[in-house]
Protein backbone atom coordinates (compact mmCIF):
# COMPACT_ATOMS: atom_id res chain seq x y z
CA UNK A 1 0.00 0.00 0.00
CA UNK A 2 1.16 3.38 -0.71
CA UNK A 3 1.15 6.64 0.98
CA UNK A 4 -1.66 8.51 -0.37
CA UNK A 5 -1.24 12.04 -1.34
CA UNK A 6 -3.60 13.50 1.62
CA UNK A 7 -1.49 12.49 4.27
CA UNK A 8 1.31 14.68 2.63
CA UNK A 9 -0.80 17.60 2.50
CA UNK A 10 -2.28 17.59 6.13
CA UNK A 11 1.84 17.20 7.42
CA UNK A 12 2.60 20.52 4.75
CA UNK A 13 -1.13 22.12 6.31
CA UNK A 14 0.14 21.43 9.85
CA UNK A 15 3.72 22.78 9.23
CA UNK A 16 2.55 25.60 7.92
CA UNK A 17 -0.15 26.49 10.51
CA UNK A 18 2.23 26.15 13.33
CA UNK A 19 4.86 28.45 11.32
CA UNK A 20 2.08 31.12 11.41
CA UNK A 21 1.47 30.91 15.25
CA UNK A 22 5.30 31.47 15.30
CA UNK A 23 4.92 34.74 13.41
CA UNK A 24 1.92 35.85 14.74
CA UNK A 25 3.04 35.06 18.15
CA UNK A 26 6.70 35.65 18.72
CA UNK A 27 8.26 39.15 19.90
CA UNK A 28 11.59 38.14 18.88
CA UNK A 29 12.54 39.15 15.40
CA UNK A 30 14.18 36.07 14.77
CA UNK A 31 11.78 34.14 16.12
CA UNK A 32 9.32 35.25 13.67
CA UNK A 33 12.14 34.66 10.67
CA UNK A 34 11.94 31.06 11.84
CA UNK A 35 8.47 31.18 11.64
CA UNK A 36 8.45 32.11 7.93
CA UNK A 37 11.19 29.36 7.10
CA UNK A 38 8.67 27.11 8.43
CA UNK A 39 6.11 28.38 6.20
CA UNK A 40 8.62 28.54 3.09
CA UNK A 41 8.81 24.37 3.87
CA UNK A 42 5.19 23.58 4.60
CA UNK A 43 4.64 25.28 0.44
CA UNK A 44 7.36 22.83 -0.61
CA UNK A 45 6.54 19.94 0.97
CA UNK A 46 3.28 20.36 -0.92
CA UNK A 47 5.11 21.19 -4.21
CA UNK A 48 7.14 18.04 -4.10
CA UNK A 49 4.00 15.46 -3.06
CA UNK A 50 1.79 17.52 -6.13
CA UNK A 51 4.92 16.75 -8.24
CA UNK A 52 5.23 13.21 -7.10
CA UNK A 53 1.31 12.44 -7.46
CA UNK A 54 0.14 14.91 -10.15
CA UNK A 55 2.58 14.63 -13.11
CA UNK A 56 5.97 12.62 -11.75
CA UNK A 57 7.63 12.76 -15.70
CA UNK A 58 7.54 15.99 -16.08
CA UNK A 59 10.17 18.04 -13.43
CA UNK A 60 8.13 21.78 -13.33
CA UNK A 61 7.43 20.86 -9.49
CA UNK A 62 11.27 20.08 -8.69
CA UNK A 63 12.12 23.05 -10.70
CA UNK A 64 9.69 25.26 -8.64
CA UNK A 65 10.92 24.18 -5.05
CA UNK A 66 14.39 24.82 -6.40
CA UNK A 67 13.43 28.56 -6.84
CA UNK A 68 11.49 28.30 -3.25
CA UNK A 69 15.27 27.77 -1.46
CA UNK A 70 16.83 30.40 -3.57
CA UNK A 71 14.13 32.76 -2.85
CA UNK A 72 14.21 31.91 0.88
CA UNK A 73 18.33 31.85 0.90
CA UNK A 74 18.39 35.60 -0.60
CA UNK A 75 15.24 36.18 2.08
CA UNK A 76 16.96 34.78 5.45
CA UNK A 77 20.21 36.67 4.80
CA UNK A 78 18.62 40.26 3.81
CA UNK A 79 16.35 39.48 6.87
CA UNK A 80 19.34 38.74 9.12
CA UNK A 81 21.41 41.84 7.97
CA UNK A 82 18.44 44.34 8.79
CA UNK A 83 17.96 42.53 12.32
CA UNK A 84 21.87 42.83 12.72
CA UNK A 85 21.34 46.64 11.69
CA UNK A 86 18.28 47.28 14.00
CA UNK A 87 19.64 45.71 16.63
CA UNK A 88 23.56 47.99 16.48
CA UNK A 89 21.28 50.98 16.25
CA UNK A 90 18.53 50.00 18.50
CA UNK A 91 20.00 47.96 20.75
CA UNK A 92 17.00 45.78 20.85
CA UNK A 93 15.12 43.28 18.49
CA UNK A 94 11.84 42.89 20.32
CA UNK A 95 9.18 44.36 17.57
CA UNK A 96 6.85 45.88 19.86
CA UNK A 97 10.08 48.27 20.73
CA UNK A 98 11.09 48.97 16.81
CA UNK A 99 8.49 51.79 16.50
CA UNK A 100 10.41 54.69 15.05
CA UNK A 101 7.53 55.37 11.93
CA UNK A 102 5.31 55.33 14.64
CA UNK A 103 6.61 58.61 16.68
CA UNK B 1 4.38 -0.92 5.79
CA UNK B 2 7.99 -0.07 6.32
CA UNK B 3 7.37 3.34 3.99
CA UNK B 4 4.18 4.20 5.95
CA UNK B 5 5.97 3.72 9.43
CA UNK B 6 9.01 5.61 8.15
CA UNK B 7 6.20 8.24 6.96
CA UNK B 8 5.00 8.56 10.48
CA UNK B 9 8.28 9.39 12.27
CA UNK B 10 9.08 11.64 10.19
CA UNK B 11 6.04 13.74 9.82
CA UNK B 12 6.13 13.48 14.10
CA UNK B 13 9.36 14.31 14.35
CA UNK B 14 8.87 17.42 11.78
CA UNK B 15 5.89 19.01 13.49
CA UNK B 16 6.77 17.97 16.80
CA UNK B 17 10.12 19.90 16.10
CA UNK B 18 8.09 22.76 14.42
CA UNK B 19 5.96 22.97 17.54
CA UNK B 20 9.08 23.73 20.06
CA UNK B 21 10.41 26.49 17.55
CA UNK B 22 7.28 28.51 17.93
CA UNK B 23 6.76 27.36 21.87
CA UNK B 24 10.24 26.78 23.50
CA UNK B 25 11.28 29.80 25.65
CA UNK B 26 15.12 29.82 24.59
CA UNK B 27 15.44 31.41 21.48
CA UNK B 28 19.07 29.45 20.59
CA UNK B 29 16.97 25.98 21.67
CA UNK B 30 14.28 27.52 18.87
CA UNK B 31 17.23 27.67 16.75
CA UNK B 32 18.00 23.70 17.70
CA UNK B 33 14.72 22.42 17.18
CA UNK B 34 14.11 24.35 13.34
CA UNK B 35 17.40 21.90 12.24
CA UNK B 36 15.63 18.68 13.50
CA UNK B 37 12.35 20.16 11.58
CA UNK B 38 14.31 20.55 8.82
CA UNK B 39 16.10 16.87 8.84
CA UNK B 40 12.08 15.71 9.13
CA UNK B 41 11.04 17.57 6.21
CA UNK B 42 14.29 16.47 4.36
CA UNK B 43 13.59 12.72 4.88
CA UNK B 44 9.91 13.51 3.51
CA UNK B 45 11.34 14.59 0.75
CA UNK B 46 13.38 11.05 0.51
CA UNK B 47 9.80 9.38 0.52
CA UNK B 48 8.50 10.90 -2.06
CA UNK B 49 11.52 10.05 -4.41
CA UNK B 50 12.93 13.26 -4.94
CA UNK B 51 16.52 12.79 -3.37
CA UNK B 52 18.00 15.59 -5.22
CA UNK B 53 15.41 18.23 -3.21
CA UNK B 54 16.48 16.38 0.21
CA UNK B 55 20.07 16.77 -0.56
CA UNK B 56 19.88 20.43 -1.37
CA UNK B 57 17.50 20.53 1.66
CA UNK B 58 19.87 19.56 4.07
CA UNK B 59 22.82 21.81 2.49
CA UNK B 60 20.85 24.71 2.32
CA UNK B 61 18.38 24.88 5.07
CA UNK B 62 20.73 22.89 7.67
CA UNK B 63 24.39 24.04 6.20
CA UNK B 64 23.03 27.50 5.68
CA UNK B 65 19.77 28.92 7.00
CA UNK B 66 20.07 27.24 10.24
CA UNK B 67 23.66 28.27 10.90
CA UNK B 68 23.18 31.87 9.86
CA UNK B 69 20.32 31.97 12.46
CA UNK B 70 22.07 30.70 14.89
CA UNK B 71 24.97 33.83 14.36
CA UNK B 72 22.42 36.29 14.42
CA UNK B 73 20.94 34.77 18.15
CA UNK B 74 25.02 34.72 18.80
CA UNK B 75 25.11 38.35 17.75
CA UNK B 76 22.12 39.72 19.41
CA UNK B 77 22.99 37.34 22.65
CA UNK B 78 21.05 39.95 25.33
CA UNK B 79 17.86 39.30 23.80
CA UNK B 80 18.12 34.99 23.61
CA UNK B 81 18.39 35.04 27.27
CA UNK B 82 15.73 32.52 29.35
CA UNK B 83 13.93 35.33 31.45
CA UNK B 84 12.22 37.56 28.38
CA UNK B 85 9.15 37.12 27.88
CA UNK B 86 8.94 35.75 23.88
CA UNK B 87 5.40 35.55 22.96
CA UNK B 88 3.67 38.71 23.00
CA UNK B 89 -0.27 39.54 24.12
CA UNK B 90 -1.96 38.64 21.64
CA UNK B 91 -0.61 34.75 21.54
CA UNK B 92 -4.15 33.31 22.56
CA UNK B 93 -5.72 35.12 18.90
CA UNK B 94 -2.85 33.59 17.10
CA UNK B 95 -2.89 30.03 18.20
CA UNK B 96 -6.98 30.62 17.69
CA UNK B 97 -6.11 31.47 14.31
CA UNK B 98 -3.42 29.15 13.34
CA UNK B 99 -6.02 26.53 14.48
CA UNK B 100 -8.70 27.58 12.69
CA UNK B 101 -6.70 27.96 9.24
CA UNK B 102 -5.34 24.17 9.71
CA UNK B 103 -9.02 22.97 9.90
CA UNK B 104 -9.79 24.78 6.82
CA UNK B 105 -7.06 23.50 4.88
CA UNK B 106 -7.48 20.40 6.46
CA UNK B 107 -11.45 20.43 5.01
CA UNK B 108 -9.73 21.56 1.56
CA UNK B 109 -7.51 18.55 1.47
CA UNK B 110 -9.68 16.19 1.92
CA UNK B 111 -12.95 17.65 -0.19
CA UNK B 112 -10.99 18.13 -3.35
CA UNK B 113 -10.27 15.16 -5.52
CA UNK B 114 -7.07 14.98 -6.55
CA UNK B 115 -6.06 13.57 -9.93
CA UNK B 116 -3.63 10.89 -8.89
CA UNK B 117 -1.95 9.36 -11.68
CA UNK B 118 -0.16 5.76 -11.09
CA UNK B 119 2.71 6.75 -13.48
CA UNK B 120 6.11 5.93 -11.93
CA UNK B 121 8.40 8.33 -11.50
CA UNK B 122 11.50 8.21 -13.88
CA UNK B 123 15.10 6.36 -13.31
CA UNK B 124 17.54 9.61 -13.74
CA UNK B 125 15.54 12.03 -12.13
CA UNK B 126 18.11 14.35 -11.26
CA UNK B 127 19.40 14.32 -14.83
CA UNK B 128 16.39 15.28 -16.12
CA UNK B 129 16.16 18.27 -13.81
CA UNK B 130 19.62 19.65 -14.76
CA UNK B 131 18.54 19.27 -18.27
CA UNK B 132 15.29 21.14 -18.04
CA UNK B 133 16.99 23.66 -15.59
CA UNK B 134 19.32 24.86 -18.39
CA UNK B 135 16.37 24.23 -21.40
CA UNK B 136 13.33 24.99 -20.23
CA UNK B 137 13.58 26.65 -17.30
CA UNK B 138 17.16 28.75 -18.55
CA UNK B 139 15.60 32.17 -18.29
CA UNK B 140 14.04 31.71 -14.78
CA UNK B 141 17.25 29.81 -13.87
CA UNK B 142 19.47 33.19 -14.96
CA UNK B 143 16.84 35.44 -13.33
CA UNK B 144 17.38 33.64 -9.89
CA UNK B 145 21.32 34.08 -10.13
CA UNK B 146 20.51 37.72 -10.38
CA UNK B 147 18.33 37.75 -7.05
CA UNK B 148 20.76 35.71 -5.27
CA UNK B 149 23.69 38.47 -6.39
CA UNK B 150 21.25 41.32 -5.38
CA UNK B 151 20.77 39.77 -2.19
CA UNK B 152 24.58 39.44 -1.45
CA UNK B 153 25.00 42.83 -2.56
CA UNK B 154 21.92 43.93 -0.28
CA UNK B 155 22.91 42.47 2.93
CA UNK B 156 26.72 43.72 2.99
CA UNK B 157 25.62 47.27 2.38
CA UNK B 158 22.84 46.81 4.96
CA UNK B 159 24.73 45.03 7.40
CA UNK B 160 28.30 46.58 7.50
CA UNK B 161 29.44 49.19 10.03
CA UNK B 162 28.90 52.64 9.47
CA UNK B 163 32.07 55.13 9.80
Amino acid sequence: MTIPINWYLLVAAGLFSIGLYGVLSRRNAIGILMGIELMLNAVNINLIAFWRYLDPVRMTGQVFAIFVFTVAAAEVAVGLALVIAIYRNRDTIVIEEIDLLKE
Amino acid sequence: MVPIIIFGLSALITLGAALAVVTNKNILHSAFYLVLAFAGVASLYVLLEAPFIAVVQVLIYIGAIAILIVFAIMLTRRIGSDDLIQRNAQWIWAAMGAAGLFLVLGWIVYSVNWPVVTQIVPEDTITILGQELLSTYVIPFEVASVLLLAALVGSIIIGRERE
